[in-house]
């Protein structure tokens, strides 16, 4: 496989491409071995251009130098941040304000076209199903089983389980759950979990990924797989932080089971919950590799990301592409507003 | 809440079960009825909580199983059927995916994502620090309203920078293909979390530390690496985690700036079989697995951190 792709790259020539700012062999390495080379020499750059930096700053004396250091040791992520984020982001702010490819006249032809097209329109009430039930459904999941196992025998391992889902890739997840999913026709052998299980109910079997607008529901599923265990960590942490003599108290009173939960374990991880909630809120409105990977947004399942990833690089449609990223911009704000509110008032 | 029997559970506090058994010694009576209420409710409890384990863990099972069985079996027979007839199970799959130079290998997927992810965890750890010591304890002009729009570019969504970026790469940087764009993308969209988390910790210490430190002559160059880099490796190693298990797992980044197999990740390979050879899962359940396994053992070993980061409020999307 590497070698149908040697020569393709004129290695002798280091200039052969003019306006490259890295000689060629830093650029590219077809070898294994030239590949963990480059990978040395660039963590080898950046701790040279790391020392650089201390030691332009250690030459500064006095009050003067003081402040010079500081902005000198936080220049670089400055400098990234402005160039590599903030630039970017008005460059495509601009690009989405300039027809559908992105180069025309300005105008707001992008954000009408999201909200009148038929197909957009679906996208956008896909993403509002996705942002609408996986945060609640996570969160819910994660807290009753946070609840059910809190200083159960095996802690430590029943979160584990729940809690791996999380290290995977959302592309690893994809995979597992199309299998689950997978379909036969009814009177075929099974070998998707999930129509096996309707099979010996003496249903239909059913083709999960197909059928709109389930297929939506198919997909989230695997969001909520991933994030409870985020949601069931973070709640388990903040049940544990509840004060031995409040629950003593409460207990005493008589306070037990579903009451307790209402009155005092709900109230006492109030701000938990809400970070919980807003957190996964902000990740699934930015999920792209489940539907990518499962339909490509195929059969009615297209949500903004993965319509942006679309319109940019499939359809050749840059402008709208723009248009649809800086509608996940502007759908993320309320819910960082929403979330810096609750903490307001928590504090 | 569901323990009754405290004195068996090992993470129980002492003066609990202590508490418990006075209770139950004093209430002999009438404590009976609720005792058994109490039970009820907890084999309850517990049959939930097992069933939530059973659902979270029974398809990731079925997929390991899976990739243990031969292309034929596994579209002819369910992967339950292996339980009553485990004949049959091979490591082909596994084979197959990692064969050096075969046409079907991941082999060049794998090593680019170790290569892609080792400069995309270091490079930002570095930057981050340097700016969140300056942002945490020196002084310089406008200092405060720079931390806080560094703070606030945490929200913005990576997707609105990425059109621009790959032309930046592409046609001023002359990076096109190569590593240098994903390891810069990854930094940059790291950095805002970074700074943030890694600040919060280092204004946790005590400043009368730096004082001292200054006190004695020592400049910020040494303070940095003598005294907060040890004290903030658990912090760093926090960071590394998350941003570890983002950069592994990415896909959207590595699919915008890289393809094919001199460059491209086994995430983006993987997304791509299963578009194109949507029921080759002879291939896919042994590639979903082969990058898996590297991100499951370093969370496993390195949980705590991880835990310890979530809670500091570091889940970026």
């Amino acid at each position: 496989m590497t070698t149908s792709y040697a020569g393709n790259v004129a290695y002798a020539v280091p200039s052969a491409i003019p306006s490259a700012i890295l000689p060629e062999p830093l650029l590219r390495a077809e070898s294994t071995a030239g590949k963990f080379l480059l990978m040395f020499a660039a963590v080898a750059i950046f701790a040279i251009v790391f020392g650089l930096i201390l030691f332009l700053a250690s030459l500064f004396k006095g009050r003067r130098g003081e402040q010079a250091q500081g902005a000198l040791f936080a220049a670089p992520v400055v400098l990234l941040l402005a160039v590599g984020l903030l630039y970017p982001a008005l460059l495509t702010i601009q690009q989405s304000l300039r027809g559908r490819k992105g180069d025309g006249a300005y105008g707001f032809s992008n954000y009408a076209e999201i909200f009148t097209q038929p197909e957009l329109l679906t996208v956008i009430r896909n993403t509002a199903i996705w942002v609408l039930l996986v945060p609640f459904l996570a969160t819910a999941v994660g807290l009753l089983y946070a609840i059910l196992i809190d200083r159960a025998r095996g802690e430590a391992f029943a979160k584990a389980l729940i809690f791996l889902p999380m290290a995977i890739s959302m592309v690893g997840a994809s995979i597992i759950w199309k299998f689950v999913y997978q379909y036969k026709q009814t009177e075929r052998p099974q070998i998707g979990l999930l129509n096996q299980v309707l099979k010996s109910l003496g249903f239909e079997t059913q083709q999960f990924l197909l059928d709109a607008p389930r297929n939506t529901i198919m997909l989230i599923i695997v969001m909520v797989w991933i994030q409870a265990g985020f949601a069931m960590t973070v709640l388990s942490a903040a049940i544990k932080a509840i004060p031995d003599d409040i629950i003593e108290a409460a207990r005493l009173d008589g306070v037990s089971g579903f009451r307790m939960f209402r009155y005092i374990t709900l109230p006492s991880i109030r701000a938990a919950v809400v970070v919980v909630l807003t957190t996964i809120g902000i990740a699934t409105l930015k999920v792209f590799d489940i539907v990518r990977t499962m339909t490509a947004g195929q059969f009615e399942t297209s949500v903004v990301a993965n319509e942006f990833y679309n319109q940019s690089f499939r359809y050749d449609a840059q402008g709208l592409g723009a248009a649809l990223a800086v509608l996940l911009f502007v759908l993320v704000i309320p819910i960082v507003v929403y979330n810096i509110v609750q903490m307001r008032k928590e504090a | 809440m569901s323990t009754l029997q405290p004195a068996a559970t090992p993470e129980s506090l002492p003066t609990e079960s202590g508490e418990t058994v006075t209770g139950s010694r004093v209430g002999r009576g009438k404590g009976a009825t609720s005792k058994a209420a109490g039970a009820l409710g907890s084999r309850w409890a517990s049959l939930v909580a097992v069933l939530i384990a059973v659902l979270w863990t029974t398809p990731t099972l079925g997929l390991l199983v899976t990739s243990f069985r031969s292309a034929r079996d596994i579209n002819t027979s369910g992967w339950w059927t292996v339980f009553t007839d485990p004949s049959g199970l091979t490591l082909d799959n596994y084979r197959q995916a990692l064969e050096p130079g075969a046409q079907s290998s991941f082999t060049q997927y794998l090593i680019n994502t170790v290569v892609i992810t080792i400069p995309a965890v270091l490079l930002p750890i570095f930057l981050a620090s340097l700016a969140a010591y300056a942002f945490a304890w020196m002084p310089f002009p406008g200092r405060d309203a720079l931390f806080v729009a560094v703070f606030a570019l945490q929200i913005v969504p990576l997707q609105i920078a990425l059109i621009p970026l790959l032309d930046i790469y592409t046609n001023k940087l002359g990076f096109g293909q190569s590593y240098w764009s994903v390891w810069l993308s990854h930094t940059i969209f790291a950095l805002p979390l970074a700074t943030f988390l890694i600040h919060n910790f280092m204004r946790e210490l005590p400043g009368e530390l730096m004082e001292a430190a200054r006190v004695d002559g020592a400049g910020h160059v040494t303070i940095f690496f003598k005294i907060l880099l040890p004290l903030l490796t658990p912090a760093l190693a926090a960071f590394g985690i998350f941003q570890f298990l983002w950069v592994w797992n990415d896909l959207l980044v590595s699919l915008v700036f890289l393809s094919g197999p001199e460059y491209a990740p086994i995430t983006v390979r993987v997304a791509e079989l299963s578009g194109s050879r949507g029921s080759a899962w002879y291939l896919l359940s042994a590639g979903a697995f082969i990058s898996m396994v590297v991100p499951v053992v370093v969370f496993l070993s390195l949980q705590r951190f991880f835990v310890r980061g979530l809670l500091a409020g570091g889940l970026k999307g």
